[in-house]
């Protein structure tokens, strides 16, 4: 076989193949296409379950699966011998602010009202320019400095260590957004994304956002309408770990929708936990740590 | 004179309504018409709390150089520095209520309280200094009621009316208002030091603005509680007082002296906070106080508080011995101006960010750094100083508190 008879073949070859395996992937791009929603999450579940029933290795799941079958677990104990901490690894951060957004639209937050903002830290001078991202939630404090000054009780730390608002309690004086070191309380004034645009027949589309925006959070495990001087509005607010879909098995919204992997969520009291194994590490810190508030979100460098 | 009066009436009618107006648009949509954020989340309506409590405590202490320590020369004024603390805390506690986000939850405070919060212990203490005001007030003007109440005219009325049947003029009864009134008076400076000292501890115990924390602050608050209570009162005293006698005399300059004390007080705990933090130039609180002093806003610091509440106040009072309108005009100008110093120590406290970044990581409307005060706060601060000179006014017409004793004996 001349030389110019191989090369034609192995192109061939290398065509067919080619063929041959998008052939593949487009079939399984239109197979999971063709997967709704509903049967894509049941696999999902069926999967985790499968992991929590087979006791599988954790090592060998995604580290979001991971995490999942361990928070499954933790639930299965009393809410005291649970302490869920949250690790950011900013190394892996890469500032898209999907996870202030998912946390947004789960808790849907009015304007004005953010649980998880992301720092944004240019360092360095030019040419050798670097940027740091920092997302911020609420620390949920072991020694919280927000708790002891309510007046009236309405923010506590529950016995899995998450500190909570009780909206139908809490006055609004707004001394805890003062108290808190890390500025991860903020006031619901009542706005909305609608105030000011046009209404009538003419302005459908924002006669159904006002509509989102009347409808339920459910933070807490509550059913919050937002309704013109009904709690939260009036209220202070702050990031809970997601608190509704943890106790629902599911991880806070931050943590799934982070596109890196750079947020892990769990149980700190699970030795065996994935977060566990994080900040057993040299290059962990939590921020402001000479106050003493213990804060339960540490970052790894 | 009775059309000035008039007049006078119109415009506290007109500016009533313009604030009205206000407190609606407050009751009616929450804290929405305000220009607060979730950065500077106190500022108009806690400054006019502290500011209105200060002006409370320190009258009223004051009113105890004269029902407990027996200070003769005082005595006169008793009366009216009792009703100028009622009608100033009743002003504070109103402040405080319009500046909540849920104004029908307020009594909460008093049902599920936690006394870990130095915010309920000011509120319990508030109220039982409210009680005792009322009491104590009662006790001091019942001898000159009891006066009235046996004449046959409308005051006699109201006079009975207030006092419940306690008519009596012997000289048992009067002994007993005394005896009582240098009891609540006893109970009552203790408690004075205590609410607007923990007025200070609420500020000084945040750990998290550092611009606060610190031990000076209850100290600092009495000072300035005495120095503006007192300013108050020499000017109410000088300008409002009906018999321009050497009792007058006494009385005013007396009230002048224990201005200046107080007011070099002041200074001095102020050269102490300041100094101390930035002597050295290093520091988180550093840039704070340089914002203080030499920002946008330095003119409050120094115009404002250093020029015109202090210095010149000084000056009117060292040139005063013949002319008591310039005690007045010091004792007005402190008493005003002290609205500086405390705007100066709420604001600064919350204008530092908590991270380098923080108002740029996510842009909102309320996530800002910068503030000034909406038309409604305005309006509500309004609203509550007419009503302020309203209920003064009102006192002032229809109660006995600047009546001499001789005129009812």
């Amino acid at each position: 076989m001349s030389d110019k008879a191989a090369v034609t073949k192995r192109r061939q070859f290398l065509r067919g193949l080619a063929a041959a395996g998008g052939a593949a992937v487009a079939l399984s791009v239109i197979e999971k296409l063709g997967a709704s929603p509903e049967t894509a999450l049941a696999e999902h579940e069926a999967r985790i379950q499968n992991a929590v029933n087979a006791n599988a290795d954790p090592a060998t799941l995604d580290s979001l699966e991971r995490m999942r079958v361990e928070l499954v677990e933790a639930l299965k104990k009393p809410a005291n011998q649970r302490r869920w901490i949250m690790v950011i690894d900013l190394r892996k951060c890469v500032g898209c602010s999907a996870c202030t957004v998912a946390c947004v639209a789960e808790n849907k937050l009015p304007p004005g009202v953010v649980y998880r903002p992301v720092i944004d830290e240019e360092i360095g001078a030019y040419p050798n320019v670097t940027r740091r991202f920092l997302p911020r939630p609420c620390m949920q404090c072991d020694n919280p400095p927000c708790v002891p000054v309510c007046p009236v009780s309405a923010t506590f730390k529950r016995p899995d260590g998450i500190v909570a608002i009780d909206y139908e309690a809490c006055i609004g004086c707004r001394y805890c957004i003062t108290a808190c070191p890390y500025a991860a309380r903020v006031f619901d004034f009542g706005e909305a994304y609608t105030d000011g645009t046009p209404s009538g027949p003419a302005a459908v589309a924002g006669a159904q956002a006002r509509g989102y925006e009347a409808a339920a959070n459910f933070e807490y495990g509550n059913r919050y309408p937002r309704q013109k001087g009904e709690s939260p509005i009036g209220n202070a607010r702050k990031c809970h770990f997601c608190i509704h879909r943890i106790e629902n098995g599911m991880l806070p919204a931050c943590t799934t929708t982070c596109i890196g992997r750079a947020t892990y969520f769990g149980d700190a009291n699970d030795a065996a936990s994935l977060v566990s194994e994080l900040i057993a590490q040299p290059n962990v810190l939590r921020l402001k740590e000479e106050l003493g508030t213990e804060p339960k979100v540490h970052y790894l460098m | 004179m009775k059309t000035l009066r008039w007049i006078f009436y119109a415009l506290w009618f007109l500016l009533m309504v313009a604030g009205a107006l206000g407190v609606y648009l407050r009751v009616s949509e929450g804290l929405q018409p305000t220009a607060l954020g979730s950065y500077i989340v106190w500022c108009a309506l806690p400054i006019l709390d502290i500011y209105f409590i200060g002006l409370s405590a320190g009258a009223f202490l004051l009113s105890s150089l004269v029902y407990v320590f027996r200070v003769k020369q005082l005595e006169p004024v008793g009366k009216l520095a009792l009703f100028t603390a009622l009608v100033c805390l009743f002003l504070a506690i109103l402040s405080a209520w319009f500046d909540i986000g849920h104004m029908e939850r307020f009594l909460s405070v008093f049902t599920r309280p936690n006394f870990h919060s130095l915010m309920t212990w000011i509120v319990w203490l508030y109220s039982a200094y409210f009680l005792l005001l009322l009491a104590e007030l009662w006790f001091a003007l019942r001898r000159d009621l009891a006066g009235w109440a046996a004449q046959q005219d409308r005051r006699a009325q109201l006079a009975r009316l207030i006092l419940l049947g306690r008519t009596g003029l012997d000289a048992q009864t009067v002994e007993g208002d005394r005896r009582l009134l240098r009891i609540l008076g006893t109970i009552g400076v203790p408690l004075a030091i205590a609410f607007h000292g923990g007025m200070g501890a609420l500020f000084a115990t945040l750990l998290a603005r550092s611009y606060w924390y610190g031990p000076l602050y209850p100290i600092f608050f009495l000072t300035g509680a005495l120095a503006s209570g007192s300013a108050l009162l020499l000017a109410v005293t000088v300008f409002a007082w009906p018999r321009r006698d050497e009792t007058w005399r006494a009385m005013i300059t007396l009230l002048s002296r224990i201005l200046v004390g107080l007011l070099a007080l002041d200074l001095l705990l102020e050269w102490a906070e300041v100094s101390t933090r930035v002597w050295y130039g290093v520091g988180a609180e550093v840039q704070t106080f340089q914002t203080v002093l030499f920002g946008p806003y330095w003119w409050v610091f120094w115009v404002f508080h250093i020029l015109l509440g202090i210095l010149i106040p000084f000056a009117l009072i060292a040139m005063g011995q013949h002319r008591p309108w310039r005690l007045g005009a010091a004792g007005a100008l402190v008493a005003t101006l002290f609205m500086a110093v405390r705007l100066n120590i709420v604001i600064p406290g919350l204008i530092t960010s908590a991270f380098p970044g923080l108002q740029e990581a996510y842009q909102g409307p309320r996530l800002l750094f910068s503030y000034f005060p909406s038309l409604t706060e305005w309006q509500v601060a309004l609203f509550v100083f007419m009503l302020g000179i309203g209920l003064f006014y009102l006192g002032y017409r229809l109660l006995p508190l600047v009546q001499a004793p001789k005129e009812i004996a």
